[in-house]
């Protein structure tokens, strides 16, 4: 389990006050100096830290409090993890709406950073499917918020970073499945036109659709790739799968495992990996990759990484995006699992959601220090240029100047704050 | 399907226990001090598939309020199987070093409590020639040690209390299950760097779900404890006493 308190790029290092929540009843704690709410720590950056201030560690807040199987609506306390509810509804025949790409999260930080996932073009954003939580503000009023009741403050929560609040609980309804399996199709793609030709057909016919980039392909075979889309299958009882997560970085090495050399065969070999064209995957290794190594984020060393994501509008999503590739590729950094996927044209669930219609790239860099944050400044640059936009949960560095205009709303964010309530992002960028 | 009590059942490691339980769909009856908590777990335990969930408010010290409450659980469950005592406080060895009233509440809460308990459901066990008593002991009262030997010696008497109580019961068939854990991340240890000597409070609760399960008479939880207590039980006592454990 990483420990509480650091964020999961591990960078940056910051000093708090740990305050554990244990039930949905008890008063808002009111130690000295601001509050942040802190889920299982999966956000990479430090928009779930709170330098000198208090983390409200809500891990103990992992309660069900109803779950009808007939309408498939479950409420729990915001602390509960979407693992812990895909192994408890999954039998039943449910499943989460969105899934980001670990299971790791907690249902408060899926609704604080509106996840999205492989399906955002059919389901959008986690907040959609959000009916109601609980805030708990530190004047001690519960606000219960939904569409119609305290709607100003149930949009600004949804992609809220957590400043709007404590969420103690909340109720969201779930997606209808025949069992733990998907139809499966990878498909090989040898540029981005190829790319975006594939996702906008696939979007009419598969649920689920994203790609894998090859970083550090040469600029001859840039933008080549692995195109994954999928369905639920219709099967409820195919073979049980293999146990999952029985791998664990059991330390951190003293250096980077990742750097030019290992980036570079690893992407040439999984480019070239042989592909079944179809098949059954159970949903865990589809949707989680990473999770079947615990504490995967240890192989980037004691300095730790950061990861980039972005989002490009459509009209030049193309030329965007391989401009970022090319920068990308000329630094001879970049990660093992680079992510592109487009974004359906969904209203956003949260006045700061960051899934909007457009494409998103997503990848780590190893923290070498001054080179990789100049890298993505200059990434910065052209995503700006863009009126493109980065994912403050994935966030370490960003400047201030670029997450205002980023996010424009964020002054409207403001005004719904909880007065008590900050994070070491929220002041890294709007102070 | 199994009817268990659980006294202490807000406790965190209680709680993860319970869940194991209802997953599997066991019937539960709940006590402990506070009722919106026992409510909050109970709805819990409700969705998680327990087949029943009932609870009651005791205060373990009010010694004179544990028959009707055990009664009541006898009623609502319609017979025990099992009971699972994880009740207990965290002494605070230097205010007990100071105050007797501190060390007289401590062993009233560690042992007299759960001995007081235990002594009508050890007998209605014995009547009806089945169960298994788990109580959670703690690996602190393997050896008296100047950090906690207040907590260490109430939990001592219970060890030794359930020893002489699983021997008298053997005959009848009912086990009596002494559960010796070691470090448990709780949320009151949030804040502490865990070394790899911590256990989540899930882990513990597998292991005390395997042991009633199979019969066990004594377990230290994780298993390196056993080893771990093997060793600090057998330093000689010129060498302990210069020890700073």
């Amino acid at each position: 389990m990483p420990t509480v308190g650091s964020s999961w790029g591990r960078y940056p290092h910051v000093t708090q006050n740990i305050v554990p929540l244990h039930w949905r009843g008890a008063e808002l704690p009111t130690p000295d100096g601001t509050l942040l709410a802190y889920g299982n720590g999966r956000s990479y950056g430090d928009s779930c830290l709170n330098d000198a201030g208090n983390l409200l560690v809500t891990r103990g807040l992992d309660r069900l409090i109803a779950f009808d199987p007939g309408s498939g609506i479950l409420r729990c306390e915001a602390g509960v993890l979407f693992s812990e509810i895909l192994d408890l509804v999954i039998p039943q025949g449910w499943f989460l709406p969105v899934l980001p790409g670990t299971k790791f999260i907690t249902v408060g930080g899926a609704i604080a950073n509106d996840v999205h996932g492989k399906n955002h073009h059919r389901a959008g954003t986690f907040g959609e499917h959000v009916r109601q939580f609980e805030l708990l503000r530190s004047d001690g009023s519960r606000l219960l918020c939904d569409r119609t009741q305290n709607s100003e403050l149930f949009h600004a929560s949804i992609g809220g970073l957590g400043l709007t609040g404590l969420i103690v609980w909340a109720e969201f309804s779930l997606q209808r499945i025949a069992g733990p399996w998907l139809a499966t199709e990878t498909l090989r793609f040898e540029n981005l036109a190829e790319f975006f030709a594939l996702s906008s057909a696939s979007e009419k016919d598969y649920e689920y659709s994203v790609a894998w980039i090859d970083c550090c392909a040469p600029e001859a075979k840039l933008g080549r790739g692995l195109f994954m889309r999928a369905n639920h299958a219709q099967v409820s009882n195919a073979k049980r799968p293999p146990r999952q997560r029985h791998l664990r970085m059991p330390f951190t090495p003293p250096l980077s495992l990742v750097n030019r050399a290992s980036l570079r065969l690893f992407n040439t070999l999984y480019y070239h990996r042989p592909i079944a064209a179809h098949g059954l995957s159970h949903y865990e290794p589809f949707f989680f990759p990473l999770d079947s190594i615990a504490e995967w984020n240890r192989m980037y060393g004691p300095r730790g990484f950061l990861q980039y994501q972005c989002l490009v509008p459509p009209q030049n999503s193309a030329e965007v995006v391989a401009e970022l590739l090319r920068i990308i590729a000329r630094s001879g950094t970049g990660s093992f699992l680079a992510v592109l996927k487009t974004f359906g044209e969904r209203e956003a669930a949260g006045l700061m959601s960051f899934a909007r219609t457009g494409t998103t790239l997503a990848l780590d860099f190893a923290n070498a220090g001054p080179s990789t944050f100049a890298l993505l400044d200059r990434l910065d640059a052209v995503v700006a240029a863009a009126s493109g936009s980065v994912y403050p949960a994935k966030d370490a560095r960003m400047s201030s100047a670029h997450f205002r205009q980023y996010f424009p709303q964020w002054e409207k964010l403001q005004t719904h704050i909880d007065p008590k309530f900050s994070s070491s992002f929220w002041r890294r960028v709007t102070e | 399907m199994r009817r268990v009590l659980i006294i202490g059942a807000t406790s965190a490691i209680a709680e993860a226990t319970a869940r194991l339980l209802a997953a599997r769909g066991d019937s539960l009856f709940l006590v402990a001090r506070d009722a919106d908590r026992l409510q909050t777990i109970a709805t819990d335990l409700g969705v998680r598939g327990a087949v029943r969930v009932a609870t009651a408010t005791l205060e373990v010290t009010d010694f004179d309020a544990h028959a009707a409450v055990i009664n009541a659980a006898s009623l609502a469950l319609g017979g025990i199987d099992t009971v699972l005592i994880a009740h207990g406080t965290l002494s605070d060895q230097i205010e007990c070093q100071g105050s007797v009233d501190a060390l007289r509440r401590e062993f009233v809460i560690n042992a007299l409590s759960t001995m007081a308990l235990l002594t009508p459901l050890a007998n209605l066990l014995e009547a009806q020639g089945f169960g298994t008593l788990a109580v959670i002991s703690s690996v602190a009262g393997d050896r008296g040690r100047q950090s906690n030997y207040v907590y260490g010696s109430a939990k001592a008497a219970l060890s030794v209390f359930l020893g002489g109580l699983r021997q008298r019961l053997a005959k009848s068939k009912v086990n009596v299950l002494t559960i010796k854990p070691g470090f448990v991340d709780t949320p009151m240890t949030a804040a502490f760097k865990k070394s790899a000597l911590w256990a989540q409070p899930a882990q513990i609760a597998t292991g005390i779900v395997n042991a009633i399960d199979r019969g066990r008479s004594v377990v230290y939880l994780p298993w390196f404890w056993s080893i771990i207590m093997l060793i600090i039980r057998s330093i000689p006592e010129p060498i302990f006493k210069r020890l700073k454990l």
